[in-house]
């Protein structure tokens, strides 16, 4: 049981530490609040899906294939969505709110379309379900996929944020935005692509969740909750963090369905954000604002 | 001033005679634009001038009549709603203390998610403590007399809203909402503040929930914790202008009727139309569909 929990919370937490790599891209970086975030994660899983029952493709092929582009639809959704109110927050306007507003909208919109072609239904596919013994557990090995995967595209974009220039651009940008530009950053450029990249690496956590859950088309609001509060607890900007918290997350809710009930998990998770707002509302790694 | 009180008067008597008027359909749309403007007004009263923009109205106004579901057979009925509001109240307190003394986003961050958080909590309790989903409403009340019971509330949300626009706190609030620093340095106590105000407006709504529980009959949290409430009630304020008296209002009404034509000729399409309108708002009328009247009738020369 103990390490089943264990195993069964580092698979689910390295899901939710990928989802929180893209939110933390989208937040931390471009300023922009996305709470159709889950629906990104929602929409590549069912692209998946789609990929997957009708055409008989890999799981792993359409993650090459929905990752790239989600890159490029969020790319356009920054055009056509965002960039006004970057514009109009030079004037005066206030960019948090007017994207937490359009978000929202967003929201409705993108579940609605998923709505209209997929219904309200559960969905999933089978793929790789059969059972492996790891470490004395047995554990499906899409899971295991699952896992290796996040683990594989979150360290890998980890590694490019710490030792690459495109990196230190990024962090330039999220710590200190005001100065950026004074080194010749561009920082609407950095934004968008920020931005892109962000719905790229939602659309490669929905792939992998794709892989081992199921999902409906209103599941995205709690993916949403789930990734802003892992950003929230590494600290908005910080992507080491981000790793970390998600995993903790993860972690906490195999543990709490195991051990308490599956239907108290999103409690666990709130009780998890509660606290961290009480206690330290700037992250666990990060610095003391005064 | 007391020719302005005399028309508030006399229009809400006027509209107390709409159930003679209309039949079931007309009333039950009156009910809608009643409740509607009710959460509005509720939610403009904190979220205009703080900026803080909640998307837990649902969280509330289901709440609300989950109490009243609960209750219905056990209680008198003016002390189910009593036991509501006070339900809501410490709902919103707790919420309030931990979110409100921080930056406006984790406010909302965690608003968004309540109402999810409150529907699972609740779906949980019923399945694995009381044993039931679902639950039914047997209160002897007609359309007419929810529809009543709202206008009375409708009549003291907005006196309460007039009231602190024009008192010390309303001031308070519109600094806040300016610059949270300045507010700290004239003196006022921020935190406090705001709390009262998301209290008072969480407790509206929470009442609005429970007076229109028994229309539904039969209550699930999938049914009365439904985020279009939500939605609808930040679009609606957000319509007219959440810094106006009569902003919420005068976006309740149009709103309230598209989407009742909406929901009734496009049903699958329904929330593709919401998100897109939304959006269109937002980008539009950013500041409420009465400014803009305004400066196109004082020809650009006033902001």
């Amino acid at each position: 049981m103990l390490t089943t929990s264990l195993v069964i919370g580092l698979v689910l937490g390295g899901t939710y530490a990928l989802a929180a790599l893209g939110l933390t891209m989208q937040y931390g970086v471009s300023r922009i609040m996305n709470l159709a975030y889950g629906e990104f994660v929602i929409v590549a899983a069912f692209a998946t899906f789609v990929l997957v029952s009708t055409l008989g493709l890999d799981p792993l092929l359409s993650l090459l294939l929905v990752g790239p582009a989600a890159f490029v639809i969020s790319y356009a959704v920054y055009s056509v969505l965002m960039a006004p109110l970057v514009k109009r927050s030079r004037k005066g306007g206030n960019l948090e709110i007017d994207s937490i507003l359009v978000t929202f909208g967003l929201l409705f919109l993108i579940q609605g379309i998923l709505l209209v072609i997929f219904g309200a239904d559960f969905q999933s596919y089978s793929y790789l379900n059969v059972a492996v013994d790891l470490f004395g557990v047995t554990i499906a090995a899409n899971q295991v996929l699952a896992f290796g995967l996040a683990t594989v595209l979150g360290i890998g974009l980890f590694l490019l944020i710490r030792f690459t220039r495109w990196g230190l651009i990024l962090r330039a940008v999220a710590h200190r935005p005001d100065n950026a530009p004074l080194v010749a950053i561009n920082v609407d450029r950095v934004a968008q692509l920020a931005f892109a990249f962000g719905g790229m690496l939602a659309a490669q956590a929905g792939v992998v969740i794709s892989m081992f859950q199921t999902f409906t088309a209103t599941a995205g609001v709690v993916f949403t909750m789930k990734a802003l509060i892992v950003v929230i607890m590494g600290g908005v900007g910080n992507f080491l963090g981000a790793l970390i918290a998600g995993l903790i997350l993860g972690l906490v809710e195999a543990f709490v369905s195991a051990y308490l009930d599956p239907g108290l998990t999103l409690a666990s998770t709130y009780l998890i954000f509660l606290v961290l707002l009480l206690w330290r509302p700037q992250g666990l790694f990060g610095k003391s604002v005064s | 001033m007391s020719k302005k009180f005399g028309l508030f008067g006399g229009l809400l008597g006027l509209l107390a005679f709409a159930p003679l008027v209309f039949e079931d359909y007309g009333l039950g749309l009156m009910i809608g634009i009643v409740s509607y403007a009710i959460l509005a007004q509720a939610w403009s009263l904190f979220s205009g001038p703080t900026r803080y923009i909640s998307l837990a109205t649902v969280a509330f106004y289901g709440v609300g009549a989950y109490v009243v579901a609960v209750l219905n057979e056990d209680l008198a009925y003016p002390l189910i709603l009593l036991i509501a509001v006070g339900t809501g109240l410490v709902m919103s307190l707790a919420v309030g203390i931990a979110t409100l003394r921080l930056a406006g986003v984790y406010f909302v961050i965690f608003s968004f998610g309540l109402a999810e958080l409150v529907r699972q909590l609740i779906t949980w309790y019923e399945v694995n403590v009381s044993g039931t989903l679902g639950r039914y409403i047997f209160l002897p009340f007609e359309a007419r007399h929810i529809y009543w019971m709202l206008l009375v509330l409708a009549g003291v949300t907005f006196a309460i809203a007039w009231w602190i626009r024009n008192s010390r706190t309303g001031m308070a609030l519109r600094v806040i909402g300016e610059d949270e620093d300045v507010a700290s340095h004239v003196g006022i106590n921020i935190t406090r503040t705001k709390l009262l105000l998301f209290a008072i407006s969480a407790s509206l709504m929470t009442l609005v929930g429970a007076i229109q529980a028994p229309r539904w009959v039969y209550i699930e949290p999938s049914i009365v914790f439904n985020p279009t409430v939500s939605f609808l009630t930040v679009i609606m304020a957000l319509l007219g202008g959440p810094h106006r008296l009569l902003g919420p209002i005068c976006g309740v009404i149009p709103l309230f009727l598209l989407f009742e034509w909406l929901s009734a000729n496009f049903p699958n399409h329904y929330s593709i139309l919401l998100g897109g309108v939304f959006i269109l708002i937002v980008f539009l009328l950013p500041k409420g569909v009465l400014e803009f009247v305004d400066r196109f009738r004082l020809g650009g020369a006033a902001k």
